[in-house]
This record gives C-alpha cells, structure tokens and sequence, in this order.
C-alpha cells in the first residue's frame, strides 16, 4: 500500500531543522526566538526583516485576538443573549451573547493559522542555517533579488503550487475541519442549540447507530437503498452503454456518426435541465401520462404513481439514471472496447458462439477486468450522486411520518436535507464522515489495483 | 449447396443488420425525445403547466419574448448576466490553478508532490458540498454573503477546488516528452519560460478543454449557487432561475418560459460540449487504461 510504506526521502539536503538546532551557530540558535535574525546578518537584509515581520503579526494577533479564540474552544461560549429593559430609551436591548458557530471558527481557524506559523518557523531556522553554511564555507549567499528570480526556476513549484494552495486550504480544508468538528457537538436544531452548544463526544453518532430510534432506523434504510442504488446504477449504465456501444459499432450498422449523435445530443444539453424536464414529465398531470391516457392505455382520470410509490420511484430514478448516464458510458468505453483483440472474436464465431454467447463470455470478462478502476470510481461517484436524485424525486416519497428521509434519499441528500432544512447540522456532519469512510474504502480497493497509482512518476 | 448457404448467411446477415437498427433507431427516439418535447414545448402557446394535449395545439414565440421582457419577478437577463460574469472570471482563476498544479506535479519533483496528490485523493472522497454550511459561514465570516459581493463569494468557491482537479491536465503533461525540456533548459531557458512557451502551446487541446470546463461549471452548478444566494434574488444564476420557475407558486405562469429557458442555455453549453468531446473522450480513455 503506496500511502502508508514509509517514505524514502527524495531530496536529501543537509540544511534540515534538526541539524539547525544541533550545529548552528548563535546566529541560527537566535533565530528560533527571534525569526530571521540569522538571515539579517548574514546579509539576507530583505527576508530576514519578512520573517521578522510574520512573526511580530502573528504575535501581534495572538494577543489581540487568537488565544482568546483558543481559550474559547473548549467551553464554545456560554453567555446567553439576554433581552434587557432599557428604562432611559423606553425600549427592549440586546446583549450581545456568545456565537459558538463563530467561536469554533475563529478557534479551528486560529489553529491552523498557528500550523502555519509553525511551517515558517521551521523555514525561517532552515534558512538561517542554510546562510551560515555557506557563509562559513566561503560561498555565495543568495541576496533577495536572487531569491525572487529563483522562484522562476528552481523554487517555481512554490509560485505555481502557493495560490491554489491557499485557495483550497481556505475554501476545502478549513471548512472540512470544521465540518468535521460539528460532528461532535450537539449543533442543532433539536433542544435549540443553534446559537449555543456544546462539545458532545460520540454522542451523535451513538444516536445514527441506534437502530430503536427513529434516526438510527432511518439511518439504516438509507444506508441500505444507498448500496443498492449505487450498484444498480452503475452496472445498469456500464452494461447497458457498452451494448449500445457495440450496436453502434459493429461492422454492418450504417450511419454510425448519426446514431452516436443522437445519443450524446442528450448529455449536450445541461443535466439539471434535462432532469428538471424529466421530473416535469413523469408527475401524475404530466406528459407521460397524458400520452398514456390519450393512448388509451390507462384510464381517463388514472396516472402511473412515478414518484408517489416508493417501490415505482425507486425504480423510475434507475431508469432516469440510464438515460442520463448511457451517453457518458457510451463516449468513455467505446475506446476501450475497441482495443478487444479481434482474433478473441473470431475464434469464439469459429466455434459457433451466438452474440450473446460471446458478449458474456468474451466482451464483459474482457471489459471487467480492464476497467476496474473505472468502474469502482463511478461506484463512489454513485453514492455521491446528489443531481440525480435530488432534482428528479427530491427524495420523495416520504412513508414514514417522522421521518427526514424519504425512500429515494441517498445519504447525500439526506446529509442536505438534514443540514440546510431541517438545521441537524451535527447529524449530518456525522453522515457526512460515514458517507467518507465508505468511499475510502472503496478507494482503497481502486488505488491498491491500479497500475497507474503504483507506476506514478517512474520515469 | 454452397449458393444456397451464402444465399441463407446474407439473409441472416440482413435480418440481423434491420433489427439492429429498429434497435438503434427505437433507442435513438427514447434519447432524443425529451430534448425535441421541451424545445416544442418552448414553442407553446397555451399557458399552464399541465395541459390535456401532449403535444402543443398552437406555436409562438411568447415565451421567449416574457423571459427577456417580464424581468418584475424572475429577471432572466440580469441571471444570465450574472452567470457570465461568474463564469468568466472564475473560468480565468481556474484555468491558471489547474495548469499551473497539473505542470508541477507532473514536470517538476519537489518534497510535497507526493503527500500534495494523497491529500488531493482524500479530499476528493468527502462529499462534495459536506462543507458547504461551513463555506457559507467562512464567506459571512469575510464579509461576502451581502449583496454584490455574493458574485466574488461565488467566484471564489468555483475556482477554489480548481487546484484538485489536475488529474486530467497532469496526464496529458505526462505524454509530452522529458527531452524536450532538457533541451529547452540546455539552450539557457528557466523553468517558467519552458512552462508558457513550449508546454502551454504544446498542449492546446488541454488547455482548451480546462478552460471550457471551468467555464460551464457555472451554468450547470445548481446547489453551491443555491446556498450561498439564499434570497438574494438579484445575484441568481440561471440554474437557481430555472429551478425556481419549477416551485409551485410559479410554474403555472413560467412552465413555459422555463423550456424556452432551457433551450436558450442548452444551446451554447451542446455547441461547447459537441466542441470539445473529442479532448473529453482522449482525457478520461488515457485515466481508464492506466
């Protein structure tokens, strides 16, 4: 398993922290408390006064603010807001109470501010003894203009790679740590704990466990369709699109170019549009009925229960999800089956072997076994499918009263529902985790199989 | 005998060849069918959501004309105008992230390369919008969630993924050959010049499909959208706009006008999409073979 074999370290360099404390020299030992001290008098005037500078804001911040976010953390705030009469005004004010959605902010954002102080820490004592190395050594210390021009060649990776870096740190990162840390509060709309909670534990995610609740039930059920649906819906588009495939590209079909339009017309077109339509057509007053009634196959007044049956739905949003996936199928495996070497072909006609014969002996074993990683990749993108079924059931219908989830809800949506109407932001914090622990493991059965993982980078 | 059994293999060979396109051709019209429904629908004169016909009884151009005209209570122009301009800038941002991780993960080896792509791979197994009620709080938290400033918040949480999603652009950096580079820092040239002058423009149909993709994700995004806006109905993208025409207090007026929508965005995103389903097919046929 490439992620947890110990690293070899590929870049060996002598200017590591440890030696820094180990050998430097007062200049360097200096630098650990006052940050770029070092660098300044081995003449690096302008990045020994940066680092100086990052430490007094990081400093400066720390008092004014930080570790009052950090006290905070433990306890999440505990002052109410309290409605006071305000004799001279005649009128109700406010007091301002403690928030601690923006107590837990502040304080995770806090944390990995100070992780990231750690990182220039560490960088500011590597590159003061770097400087002293090479001054004691006789050799030449970069001045800044050397450094910034570096950055365009040698150290490009950290102009290119810095931008993304914050952007994903502050928009995926922190926000999943976050996330994360909602999971064991009590955040929620239940016991109106939206403007005040407190840290829980385990406790949320005893209460999905616990299948006598009506939560753990749920739970349960939906975990369950998850699986089914995520399997169905990713075997029904793989055999179904490589069938269509084949159709399209056998020897003897004519208009090939056509037929292969016609289907990717339909992913051309946007998928919340198509779904929307799809949704639109198939209620009790839509068009497929009306069809249905005006072909006189059902009654007048009589509808198909499309979404308001939960064995119907359940199978409608399969169906929907072979019209919407067979195009996208058809554009990725045709290449593949292309490759199928022809003498397999033509030795199963040899023997006698029937088209269905050869496509379940000889097409789908091939196939399977190329592809593999694709398909354990649109599994996991499966149970993620939140467009497919919110847009086209929303989850409905709902049987039980009581209940959060309706009986076409995947996890996904269920996680939305939970978080943005109904306010259990701590619930669904907790299903999201679970819904994560189940793509690892699906993912740790990708990447354990796939070449392309193992063979990464072995020029 | 021998005529006799060519002659019955062309006839099996012809029955075969017509069954498989009536197949092909009852297939087809199952595909394309929705898509022609709702462009005759965006044609439909009649009101109303749901009507006893199934096809429209009379055709005008209505529809698009309220779409463009009645702006009081869904304002279709000022939604596709917001879009765009989202769309731009966050196509710009993008674009430059995913180039710019896709050429140093795959040219350049530095210490966090590989715990940079382990960390790419974990954060792309949570849930996609998990964090979603936590960006929402971090863009309060910055001062974005009021009125013009929600179009930067959305820009920002467009492109801000941007940096994982090298996986493509990497593959492709991957075939252009080492030597060239060598060659290229032989003649003097940095890193940076062999990054815009000779791997950018060798790699035109990356670029092109990066830019178109981080361009439409806009349009098509639904959820991000409907979060961050709430009710700020004048900073809606067309998603939101025509999820809306859908809810129960508007479909009766705006069904229609909600297929003339339709139409009206599906056009440009099938022109894109016919565009570049070339580059779409070698991308994802090189991460299948791996």
């Amino acid at each position: 398993m490439g992620i947890l074999k110990k690293r070899v370290n590929e870049f060996p360099t002598p200017y590591t922290c440890v030696n820094a404390v180990k050998k430097g020299g007062i200049e360097t030992k200096l630098s650990m408390v006052l940050m770029g001290f070092g660098n300044i008098v081995h003449g690096q005037m302008i990045k020994g006064l940066i680092y100086l500078a990052v430490e007094a804001a990081y400093i400066v911040f720390m008092v004014m603010a930080g570790v009052n976010c950090i006290a905070m953390l433990p306890s999440l705030g505990s002052v109410e807001q309290k409605e006071v009469w305000n004799e001279a005004a005649q009128v109700y004010t406010y007091t301002k109470g403690d928030q601690s959605i923006l107590i837990l902010l502040y304080g995770v954002a806090t944390i990995l501010l100070t992780f990231l102080m750690v990182c220039a820490w560490r960088g500011t004592l590597r590159s003061a003894y770097k400087a002293e190395c090479l001054a004691k050594e006789g050799r030449h210390v970069n001045s800044f203009r050397e450094d910034l021009k570096s950055l365009l060649h040698e150290n490009l990776q950290r102009l290119l790679m810095t931008p993304p870096m914050v952007f994903i740190a502050l928009f995926t990162i922190l926000p999943l740590i976050f996330m994360i840390c909602m999971a064991f509060t009590n955040y929620s709309k239940i016991g109106e704990h939206l403007v005040l909670f407190d840290w829980v534990g385990l406790d949320n995610f005893k209460a999905l466990f616990d299948s006598g609740s009506i939560l753990g039930s749920t739970f349960w059920s939906v975990l369950g369709w998850t699986l089914v649906w995520a399997f169905f819906a990713t075997f029904s588009n793989y055999i179904f699109g490589m069938i269509v495939s084949l159709l399209i590209n056998r020897k003897g079909t004519r208009g090939k170019g056509f037929w292969r339009f016609c289907f990717v017309l339909s992913c051309a077109v946007p998928m919340f549009v198509s779904l929307l339509i799809m949704r639109t057509m198939l209620q009790p007053e839509g068009a497929v009925n009306v069809l249905l009634r005006n072909l006189g196959l059902i009654a007048q007044d009589a509808s198909l229960p499309f979404f308001t049956d939960p064995t119907w739905a359940r199978v409608t949003v399969i169906i929907i999800n072979i019209w919407v996936g067979v195009p996208y199928t058809l554009l990725q495996l045709t290449g593949v089956l292309q490759n199928i070497p022809e003498e397999l072909y033509e030795a199963a006609r040899v023997d006698g072997a029937n088209a269905f014969q050869i496509f379940f002996k000889i097409t789908l074993p091939y196939m399977l076994y190329v592809t593999t990683p694709y398909l354990i990749t649109t599994f996991t993108g499966n149970v993620n499918n939140f467009n497919v079924i919110y847009l086209l059931s929303g989850g409905d219908p709902v049987t039980d009263v009581g209940a959060t989830a309706g009986k076409t809800d995947l996890l996904v949506t269920w996680l939305y529902k939970l978080t943005i109407d109904k306010q259990y932001y701590n619930i669904g914090a907790v299903i999201g985790i679970l819904t994560f622990i189940i793509l690892a493991i699906g993912a740790l059965l990708t990447y354990r199989n796939s070449k392309s993982y193992k063979e990464e980078g072995g020029f | 005998m021998t005529t006799g059994k060519m002659h019955s293999a062309k006839r099996k060979k012809f029955i075969t060849n017509s069954a498989v396109h009536v197949i092909l051709g009852v297939l087809a019209v199952i595909w394309v069918f929705p898509i022609v429904w709702v462009i005759l629908t965006s044609f439909r004169a009649e009101k109303g959501s749901y009507v006893s016909t199934f096809l429209p009884q009379s055709y005008s151009l209505d529809n698009y004309i309220k779409l463009f005209t009645d702006t009081s209570i869904l304002n279709f122009p000022q939604m596709f105008m917001n879009t765009l301009f989202i769309a731009v800038c966050s196509c710009i941002l993008a674009t430059f992230y995913v180039l710019a991780v896709s050429y140093c993960l795959s040219r350049l080896r530095f210490k966090l390369r590989k715990p940079y792509m382990n960390m790419a791979m974990i954060l792309g197994l949570f849930p996609g919008f998990m964090s979603m009620v936590a960006v929402y709080f971090i863009l309060k938290a910055l001062g974005l969630s009021e009125g013009n400033l929600i179009k930067l918040a959305l820009i920002l949480v467009y492109s801000g993924g941007a940096g994982l999603g090298f996986q493509i652009a990497k593959g492709f950096f991957d075939t252009i050959p080492f030597a060239v580079d060598e060659a290229a820092l032989l003649d003097g040239c940095t890193k940076w010049q062999i990054f815009t002058k000779i791997t950018l423009p060798l790699s035109k149909p990356i670029v092109i499909y990066t830019t178109l993709t981080s361009f439409m994700s806009p349009w098509l995004d639904f959820i991000f959208a409907k979060v961050i806006c709430r009710a700020n109905s004048d900073q809606y993208t067309i998603a939101i706009g025509l999820w809306r025409m859908l809810e129960k207090e508007y479909i009766d007026s705006w069904y229609t006008c909600f297929a003339a929508g339709a139409v009206l965005i599906s056009i440009p995103i099938a022109a894109l999409f016919l565009y570049m389903q070339r580059y779409y097919v070698d991308g994802l046929s090189g991460a299948v073979k791996g």
